[in-house]
């Protein structure tokens, strides 16, 4: 069974077949990475284009490593080395790159909705590395491998979605395909950062940490933003911490059997205290071991359809 | 040259007329004669037959950007005004978000001079503020002796309230209407409505409430100074709900609406297409419902395009970065008669209200008539006629519209005014 669609653009409507395919792809390249050699000939001759507008050493190093031990040609493309900074448009940045042949391109960008855009201007393969706040679906697939590999299941699974929902792209996609998948989703952050009308997506909101964590067999924990915009949707970080902070004593008080992811960066002693994000309720390396695995399946997926 | 126009119906409800199979001679750019069965010598005259064809009074569209002075690359007052006539304007006021703004008597007599001779007469909105910096009031005496109709800021709203309340005191004095862009500016960082599809689809969200907040602003401040104040772009079902309470308290507010904002919602944005782009955005389905309740109930005043040319390099960028509005001249009325006639919306007589009689009240201008003797301004209308919208072929300099390969019943097929006549896309003079 194929995938059923060319691009991975985001994970709604992305069917449960498909995540499913995708989940147990990633488990057979995932024994790979444990080899000595780490390396199969499955993408030979295909060339993939890293092409990010914006900075992100950890997803793009993910691709990069994905595709070279897939054994396709990896090419990096970032704002800051490109004619981008000499006002060459988007459009024109994509024929070009497309003009040189290449099978697939790796796109994170600031403006939601620039991958479907490229799926309008080339004929590659395109998968989206996180555009906006809106998507960024191998995050998403990671962390259900991650949820699935830990606690062997998804279905009727009580995930939560803790922080600056708002303006994650990371928030959207997991709720997508866990629903899905058949998971139970909440969100739970400061009432400025949850979306207007996401209630809507059939997910519950909770505004305390505490019942966050007695409620729920999994905790998403998304990255503050500390920059000075960003601050401006709560009082200060020393009330975040204070009531939406994850720590040993919250954990120890409420509950004591919980999975805790991060997408990372981790900003310690703020969404989490540091012995929690070394402690032995979080998956955070595992999950980064994962998200190569899955974008190892999602490349050799999209990359053998046609 | 003499024109005569023969078996048409003639519709003016400000005349409480309709006449069908009536002819109508033009000479000068004058109506000569308007009686049935008006009979001409073929050399003497043009005869053309309108059988089937509804003449109303020149529909004029009050919010057009030409884009001239400043950017002649995407529209200019020639190519706006040709874009009017196509679409079945006789008339267009211009806003002043030009480079330079029109903000003095010389810009004002630079679009007068322009526009000399052409079909479609042109009437500037002159800026409100020097600038349109909301700092210090243009001087609006001399720029209505030179021809500007109204005051406005618009791309943005008149800035504070202070200089606001200066601006409709003095507008008063003179019985010129502040037409008002209304958006809170510090709550307008957004590219799309926000909602159930902002979150959605992860563009930035521009609230209702923005657009809300500055039209109960300017509702009290009209109401407090006594002056006019014109709504530009109405979207919002509070907003709209609050002009319908205004006027039931007799405060001078009037509201216009473009054809986007009846016909699309922010559902339209799923495919992140820039020609969708646009200030205010598309709302949601319970403000066009309330939008088509006002049209109806005569809440809303008049239907405007908006008509914001821009060049294709500048909408073909990614979505927050492209820039906001989109042409409209050319599908406007087979829009309106498409969603409104034929949907039963609006009776005919309703859609002539919106589109001649209401917007020249708002501006202070005479509303055409049939009449012997009187300057003949007049629209040629085909209820019935299917086409379909081809944006390759819009005479405007720019070409962005989401409404290309659309379907619509209905259209404005001539115009009639300056002693020329456009019909069916030719020049008859």
């Amino acid at each position: 069974m194929p995938l059923s669609s060319r691009h991975l653009l985001g994970m709604q409507n992305v069917p449960k077949e498909d995540i499913q395919l995708i989940l147990d792809t990633a488990n057979t390249f995932k024994e790979i990475l444990d080899r000595p050699i780490k390396r199969v000939p499955t993408l030979q001759g295909k060339t993939v284009v890293n092409l990010f507008y914006e900075n992100s050493t950890r997803t793009r190093i993910s691709f990069e490593l994905a595709e070279k031990r897939l054994s396709a040609d990896a090419v990096n493309f970032s704002v800051s080395t490109s004619s981008v900074s000499k006002g060459e448009s988007l459009k024109d940045t994509v024929k070009n790159i497309e003009a040189m042949k290449v099978d697939m391109i790796v796109i994170r960008h600031s403006v939601a909705g620039t991958p479907l855009m490229l799926t309008k201007l080339c004929d590659s393969n395109i998968i989206n590395a996180g555009d906006g706040v809106h998507e960024h679906p191998t995050q998403a697939l990671l962390d259900l491998y991650t949820i699935r590999e830990k606690v062997g299941k998804l279905d009727n699974l009580k995930v939560c979605i803790v922080g600056d929902i708002a303006h994650s792209r990371v928030a959207l996609s997991n709720i997508f395909a866990l629903k899905t998948m058949g998971a139970r989703v909440s969100v739970c952050g400061p009432s400025t950062m949850i979306p207007k009308q996401i209630e809507d997506l059939g997910v519950d909101i909770i505004y305390s940490i505490d019942e966050a964590i007695q409620e729920n067999d999994v905790l998403n924990v998304l990255r503050i933003q500390l920059e000075r915009k960003a601050r401006e949707y709560f009082p200060s970080i020393r009330e975040y911490v204070k009531y939406f902070g994850i720590n040993s004593e919250r954990l120890e008080k409420n509950k004591k059997d919980i999975l805790i992811l991060h997408p990372g960066p981790i900003n310690r002693g703020v969404e989490l205290s540091s012995d929690v994000a070394d402690g032995p309720y979080q998956v955070i390396l595992q999950q980064v071991t994962n998200g190569v695995a899955i974008r190892m399946a999602v490349l050799y997926l999209l990359g053998t359809l046609n | 040259m003499k024109i005569l126009l023969k078996n048409l119906t003639a519709i003016n409800p400000e005349q409480n007329l309709q006449e069908k199979n009536i002819d109508l001679l033009l000479s000068d750019g004058k109506i000569a004669e308007f009686a049935h069965n008006l009979d001409y010598d073929e050399k003497a005259v043009k005869i053309i037959d309108l059988s089937g064809k509804q003449v109303v009074p020149g529909f004029i569209d009050i919010h057009v950007h030409l884009r001239e002075p400043g950017r002649e690359d995407e529209e200019t007052i020639e190519t706006g005004c040709k874009s009017a006539a196509f679409g079945g304007f006789t008339a267009v006021a211009c806003m002043p978000n030009t480079e330079p703004a029109i903000d003095s008597a010389e810009v004002v007599e630079f679009i007068k001079n322009r526009s000399k001779n052409n079909i479609v007469d042109v009437y500037p909105v002159a800026a409100a503020t020097v600038g349109r910096k909301g700092e210090f009031l243009s001087p609006m005496l001399e720029l209505k002796e030179a021809g500007a109709v109204a005051f406005s800021d618009d791309g943005v709203a008149i800035k504070t309230a202070s200089i606001l309340k200066r601006a409709m005191e003095y507008a008063k004095m003179i019985d010129l209407p502040i037409i008002e862009h209304c958006e809170d500016e510090s709550l307008s960082f957004g590219s799309m409505n926000e909602g159930i599809n902002s979150t959605l689809f992860g563009l930035p969200p521009l609230p209702s409430v923005s657009e809300d907040l500055i039209v109960m602003r300017d509702i009290l401040m009209a109401q407090y100074t006594g002056a006019r104040v014109h709504i530009a772009h109405i979207s919002s079902a509070n907003a709209v709900k609050m002009v319908r309470e205004a006027k039931s308290k007799n405060i001078k507010v009037t509201a216009e609406v473009t054809p986007h904002h009846f016909t699309l919602t922010d559902d339209a944005l799923k495919t992140y297409d820039t020609n969708l782009k646009m200030n205010p955005p598309l709302r949601s389905h319970k403000d066009v419902k309330e939008i088509l309740d006002a049209l109806k109930d005569g809440t809303i005043d008049c239907i405007a395009s908006d008509h914001a040319p821009h060049s294709i390099e500048e909408k073909e960028l990614e979505f927050d970065y492209a820039p906001n509005g989109i042409v409209g001249l050319e599908t406007s009325i087979g829009l309106a008669l498409t969603e409104l006639f034929h949907k039963k919306i609006l009776s005919l007589d309703e859609i002539i209200l919106k589109y001649s009689i209401n917007p020249r009240k708002v501006l202070n201008l005479k509303v055409p008539a049939f009449k012997v003797g009187e300057k003949a301004e007049l629209t040629i209308l085909d209820l019935d006629e299917v086409w379909t919208v081809n944006k390759e072929k819009f005479v405007s300099k720019s070409k962005n519209t989401p409404f290309d390969k659309r379907l619509l019943t209905g259209k404005a097929v001539g115009i009639y005014n300056n002693g020329k006549l456009l019909l069916n896309g030719e020049i008859i003079s």
